[in-house]
């Protein structure tokens, strides 16, 4: 087997893992904090994908598409939190899911009514169009490898911000005591609005990578969404470096799995056989990983310490 | 606990649902009858659901792997020629109720979100499974050559003999969740949902009897699947999409959570409910999703607890 193709194949398997760190990022912190089950998330970062294309074509520069992009997704997430999602908190996560179930309905049907229904495509910016020399013989996608980059930029800036600021303090001490943290006179409400809309941010960045790899069409964020969960479910639920390990496991697993199951499958079952079943298995693999992960530690593998 | 007025107004229910067919027939519009069956059909995918997520707390969103699985099972067989009733439904019952044990047994380790979100991956692997089967199908989903057989009198070809035996079906399915959830197997599961650690101090070993209900709603909902796949004389993958296991979450807060006929009244509203705003605009959904969300925010007891002496039935 080629090397450099599996370096090449690792690369992918990181640059979709950050992707999912983008997602997962923020519905892990919206669970941790607010206690709050999102499924409307895959549609932030639908809504994302497309403000980005409409961004592109008003203004007819990048800077644009990332402008509308993320301001725009910020705005509809805060939105979405003032009027639907901020009297859900106390309820249970049966009522969550419904309401935001409805969400994604609402979401999905909007994006077909002004966009329609068939894909879009957009190309990469063209200063970001060509390829990188990683080794000698290796060429790897520009645009692949900013985004690998933005994302590991955006794990460090979310870890400092969490950590290190006067935010991220009361972040913190939001998820551990709501009630406390209110009564030391702290705008909870204001707070909750804004980490809502900086977790709608991020979707809507994973979003706006996405677009010119992945095709732009409603329904486009569940695709995704549903293997979010997975990443969280096995990095722990509410813990953002779970979110970070657990995105990379899973990046890797799919991509690698998709690549090289079929050919390793083909040397032990014949290739007629691996031609039907490298596929199918390739797309179970990080549901067969998350099971067994549960089967072993059914909190993920870094709980968060919730108080 | 059950009321007169109750009483009277489930008989006027399944009183209505039995004269569907004689309405259609007199107003020659047999769009109906096919609209009504579909509904019924749901509502047994509905109250099995109901069966874990309202008397047992578990919430399943993968609901919908165990319909594709019952209608796998009938259209598999057929497509190998082999198109008795017996042996497809019975294959629906076992196959569904297999998986439904193997997702129960990882599943049911964890609680709350995590489980949500695991029965929802479990349903998703199916569901990928299923697309890329190429010999069944795979994604385009395969046409169904005839109903199961079930001899010369049960004639499922006969659109009115199908409407009642899935009339029949629903109303043997009610009878049994009525004796099952007030049977000591149906005491137990309900007092884990609503005190779990104080059920096992209590020296029951509830994972089993969580278990067993998880099972028993998934075969019940591979029933429905089988007979989903004789109504739509169709198979396709998209039986087993997650927005189809919320679908069938939807009609169970619709109708009333907790309650064995509300899941019914829920199917009901929610199917018609689909389509009249469908004949409305194509982009129905838009509709659809708020009004779900303010059901949600303000009726939260469903549309059961609207009727006269309803509520919950425990």
């Amino acid at each position: 087997m080629n090397w450099l193709l599996v370096v090449e194949q690792v690369l992918n398997g990181l640059q979709f893992g950050v992707m999912l760190f983008l997602m997962a990022a923020g519905l892990t912190l919206v669970f941790g904090i607010m206690n709050l089950v999102n499924l409307a998330h895959g549609s932030l970062y639908m809504v994302g994908a497309y403000l980005a294309v409409a961004g592109q074509a008003w203004t007819g520069s990048f800077a644009g598409a990332v402008a509308a992009a993320l301001l725009g997704t910020l705005a509809v997430g805060m939105l979405v939190e003032v009027i639907a999602l901020r009297t859900l908190y106390e309820r249970d996560h049966l009522d969550q899911v419904l309401a935001t179930f409805g969400l994604i309905l609402f979401f999905n049907e909007l994006v077909a009514i002004v966009w329609g229904r068939a894909a879009l495509f957009t190309t990469v910016p063209p200063a970001l169009s060509g390829f990188v020399v990683l080794l000698p013989g290796l060429r790897y996608p520009a645009y692949r490898g900013v985004i690998i980059l933005v994302g590991l930029a955006v794990a460090l800036l979310l870890y400092l911000v969490v950590s290190h600021t006067r935010l991220g303090m009361l972040i913190r001490a939001g998820a551990s005591n709501r009630t406390m943290v209110a009564a030391l006179g702290v705008n909870i409400r204001l707070l909750y609005t804004i980490v809502f809309g900086l977790g709608a941010a991020l979707a809507g960045l994973g979003g706006l990578m996405a677009g010119p790899i992945y095709t732009v069409l409603p329904g486009m964020g569940e695709e995704i969404l549903i293997q979010v969960f997975v990443v969280i479910v096995i990095g722990g639920i509410g813990s953002i470096r779970g979110a970070l390990v657990g995105a990379v496991v899973v990046g890797m697993v799919d991509t690698l799995g998709r690549a090289f199951l079929k050919p390793m499958l083909s040397t032990v079952i014949g290739p007629s056989a691996a031609d039907n079943a490298g596929p199918a298995l390739a797309s179970m693999l990080i549901y067969i990983l998350m099971a067994t992960v549960l089967y072993f530690r059914p909190q993920g593998l870094f709980p968060a310490a919730r108080g | 606990m059950a009321s007169r007025a109750r009483v009277l107004t489930l008989l006027a229910g399944f009183l209505a649902f039995g004269l569907v067919p004689v309405a259609a027939a007199l107003a020659n519009q047999p769009f109906y009858l096919d609209l009504f069956r579909r509904i019924m059909i749901f509502a047994i995918a509905a109250v099995s659901l109901d069966l874990i997520l309202g008397f047992g707390g578990m919430v399943s969103f993968g609901h919908a792997a165990y319909l594709g699985l019952g209608a796998y099972a009938v259209a598999i067989p057929a497509f190998y020629g082999i198109h008795s009733g017996l042996v497809q439904w019975t294959l629906a019952l076992a196959l569904s109720g297999l998986a439904a044990l193997v997702i129960g047994a990882v599943s049911l380790r964890t609680t709350g979100v995590s489980f949500i979100m695991i029965t929802l991956a479990f349903a998703q692997m199916l569901y990928y499974l299923g697309i890329s089967i190429n010999a069944w199908g795979a994604d385009d989903g395969m046409r169904l050559a005839r109903r199961s057989q079930f001899g010369p009198v049960v004639d499922l070809a006969n659109p009115y003999v199908f409407y009642y035996v899935v009339l029949g079906l629903l109303v043997v399915l009610l009878w049994l969740g009525h004796r099952l959830v007030h049977a000591r197997f149906g005491m137990v599961i309900r007092a884990s949902r609503s005190n779990e650690p104080r059920m096992q101090a209590v020296g029951f070993a509830t994972f089993r009897y969580k278990l067993a209900a998880f099972t028993i709603a998934g075969a019940v909902c591979g029933l429905a699947g089988a007979l989903l796949a004789n109504q739509t004389e169709y198979l396709t993958p998209s039986y087993m999409h997650w927005t189809r296991s919320g679908d069938i979450m939807v009609m169970v807060i619709l109708g009333g959570i907790g309650t064995l006929f509300g899941p019914v009244l829920g199917a009901v509203a929610f199917l018609l409910l689909e389509d009249v705003l469908s004949a409305w605009t194509v982009h129905w959904q838009v509709v659809l999703g708020p009004l779900l969300v303010l059901v949600v925010l303000y009726a939260r007891r469903g549309l059961f607890g609207l009727l006269p002496g309803g509520g919950r039935d425990g």
